[in-house]
């Protein structure tokens, strides 16, 4: 509800947290929408979608004149939880800012820190109990082609320790310098593609690999992980 | 009256009606001075200091009686305590492999807890980086306790008797999977070993016999690159030259590194209170300590991956093995096992 009432707004207001980064999940240019539409991967096989969620972490602005921000902590970008969808609030100093920069993942020191609360509290069910560590993202779902039991297929990206380091750098270059204040609260639209998880470099074939479960097995996903940010607009 | 015995006394005597409930619980009263972080001096730095966990008699408290709780389990029927058992160093006595929920054989011996806060991993093959997430291993393991954390929350939140306790403990009855953790970690953490014949030794109050100080030269000799002093372990881990037991072909830390050199090698176990912690070795294989000393002497199978310092041992005569037996006999810390802070009183009253 507090959240609700920044973003409304009011004139004159000080935001303390003045930037919302806001996500649409996409699968090409369709809506992502959980079990019920059917995608198709760029080898034809026909999928649906029943979990998305991913974390994005360590948001940071680069200025104009290139330095940048603290980074913030970590969110939890759940398809199934509308409100981490549409309000990621961090605070930023007022400046003219080029671009942002965010990990997708959790960082090593927060992979080996104990509990935590928040996006990182366990019951988010996005950690590994027997070999400790975050799982990035998880996308799971069915596809004729996939030969798990009821053609499931699960991958689950993560690992911090090299070389199993799923952790990926996102910068996200603006088209011309935003200017961000305490008075203005910025609305930055992220749109992410779920095709690109399945594709470029690695062409994810639902019948060879349905299950990717664990930080050895990721690679093949978070080498195509990176690319699938873009920035639809800033308001 | 010795202190232990007085306890033992006591634990006797209320069991038989002779002491009052009130009286019994005084007994068990956890003041700040029990929850005071205390160690010997040369004991190194310990990796996990309470710094961003305050130690606290109502932490400590939760923390205990969550250990005891059935309630973290799924069908309400196992608890911590169900497979680390106090008596034998917070191991399972007798068993080779942990006996979980729906009587569920697992794949792994129960191994004690004891100076969890010198360690850097946890478990068999280490995959577990912090002491704080340890719980939620065995809790969501389909095995073990086979139940979600989100729903252990709800069962607390719905238990008015954990609603007044965390708020004892946390100024506020929030119940979060943050707070399970860090009491848990309070009472696990304090579960410390350090009053054994061996540590009055080194500390110059008691002396040991010949045969142990025999035992102890040998030990350093073969043994201590391996199962360092003070804590006889280096955190370290190792392939000890165990045949590998086809039915579990268990892989041990590869499993988490996926690298070919730690096929087989598993985490090096400390050896404090080992006369109670048997049997032996991550499956349990041994029964008895002479067994673990043969093996060494003449067991151990040598393939790829088998550490230098282990083949290196070489064949020991039986007066060494007995030498050997006598010093790790001087590792029994009855303080530490008969510590009435490590007794759940509630526990107690319901078997
Ligand atoms: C079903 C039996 C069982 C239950 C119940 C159980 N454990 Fe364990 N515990 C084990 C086994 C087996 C291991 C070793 C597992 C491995 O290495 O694969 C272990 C390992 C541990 C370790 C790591 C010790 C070390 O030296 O690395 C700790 C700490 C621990 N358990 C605490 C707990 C706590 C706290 C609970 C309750 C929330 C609990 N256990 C419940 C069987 C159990
Ligand atoms: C290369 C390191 C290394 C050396 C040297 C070594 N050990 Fe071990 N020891 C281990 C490892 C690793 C284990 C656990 C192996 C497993 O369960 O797979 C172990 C297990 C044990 C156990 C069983 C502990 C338990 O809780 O189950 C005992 C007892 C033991 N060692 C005694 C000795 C003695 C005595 C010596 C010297 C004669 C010795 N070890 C030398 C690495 C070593």
């Amino acid at each position: 509800m507090g959240s609700l009432l920044i973003l409304i707004g009011f004139p004159f207001m000080v935001f303390t947290q003045n930037v919302n980064l806001r996500f649409q999940n996409k699968v090409g240019d369709m809506p992502l929408i959980i079990d019920s539409v059917n995608y198709k991967n760029e080898l034809n096989q026909d999928f649906t979608i029943s979990k998305f969620k991913f974390y994005i972490s360590n948001v940071r602005f680069e200025n104009t004149n290139g330095t940048t921000t603290a980074p913030s902590t970590s969110f939890l970008i759940d398809q199934e939880d509308s409100l981490s969808l549409s309000t990621n609030l961090i605070s930023i100093p007022s400046g003219f800012y080029s671009s942002v920069e965010f990990i997708l993942g959790v960082d090593s020191i927060h992979n080996v820190s104990g509990a935590q609360t928040g996006a990182l509290d366990v019951v988010n069910a996005m950690f590994w109990t027997w070999n400790s560590g975050y799982i990035f993202m998880k996308l799971e779902g069915n596809s004729s082609f996939s030969n798990s039991p009821g053609h499931f297929f699960e991958y689950h990206i993560g690992g911090f320790k090299e070389p199993y380091n799923a952790i990926r750098k996102i910068k996200l270059t603006f088209d011309q310098p935003v200017e961000i204040s305490k008075h203005k609260l910025i609305d930055i639209l992220i749109n992410v593609n779920v095709l690109e998880i399945l594709q470029h470099p690695n062409s994810i074939d639902f019948s060879k690999n349905s299950s990717i479960v664990e930080p050895f097995q990721s690679k093949i996903v978070s080498d195509n992980y990176e690319d699938i940010f873009s920035i639809i607009n800033i308001k | 009256m010795n202190k232990r015995i007085l306890i033992v006394f006591l634990i006797i005597a209320s069991s038989l009606g002779m002491l009052s409930l009130d009286q019994f619980e005084d007994i068990f009263k956890i003041t700040k001075k029990d929850v005071k972080l205390i160690y010997p001096t040369y004991f190194p730095k310990p990796s996990y200091s309470f710094s961003s966990n305050k130690l606290s008699p109502d932490k400590f408290v939760l923390g205990r009686k969550l250990f005891y709780d059935e309630i973290l389990s799924k069908d309400n029927t196992v608890s911590c305590a169900t497979c680390h058992e106090r008596i034998a160093a917070f191991a399972h006595i007798d068993h080779k492999l942990s006996h979980g929920i729906y009587a569920k054989i697992g794949t792994r011996n129960v191994p004690p807890i004891q100076n969890l806060i010198w360690r850097t991993s946890f478990m068999w093959e280490g995959g577990v980086n912090h002491i704080e997430i340890q719980p939620l291993s065995p809790i969501e393991n389909p095995i073990e306790m086979d139940e979600k954390m989100s729903n252990v929350l709800l069962k607390l939140k719905n238990d008015p008797v954990y609603v007044s306790l965390f708020k004892k403990a946390y100024k506020d009855s929030e119940i979060t999977s943050e707070r399970v953790f860090k009491s848990l970690t309070q009472f696990m953490g304090l579960m410390i070993s350090s009053n054994s014949r061996y540590d009055k030794f080194i500390q110059q109050k008691d002396t040991l016999s010949k045969m142990e100080m025999n035992g102890l030269t040998l030990f350093r000799a073969k043994c201590a690159s391996c199962h360092t002093e003070p804590l006889f372990t280096n955190n370290g881990f190792a392939n000890n030259g165990l045949k590998v037991d086809p039915s579990l072909n268990d892989e041990g830390r590869y499993k988490i590194t996926k690298n070919e050199k730690d096929k087989y090698a598993f985490t090096i176990p400390s050896l404090r209170n080992i006369e109670m912690t048997y049997p032996y070795m991550h499956d349990g294989r041994f029964k008895k300590i002479m067994d673990v000393l043969n093996f060494y002497s003449e067991g151990q199978n040598h393939n790829a991956t088998v550490d230098q310092r282990v083949t290196s041992i070489g064949k020991l005569s039986s007066q060494e093995k007995k030498e050997l037996n006598a010093f790790l006999l001087t590792l029994t810390d009855k303080t530490f096992l008969y510590d009435r802070r490590f007794v759940d009183p509630d526990y107690v009253f319901s078997r």
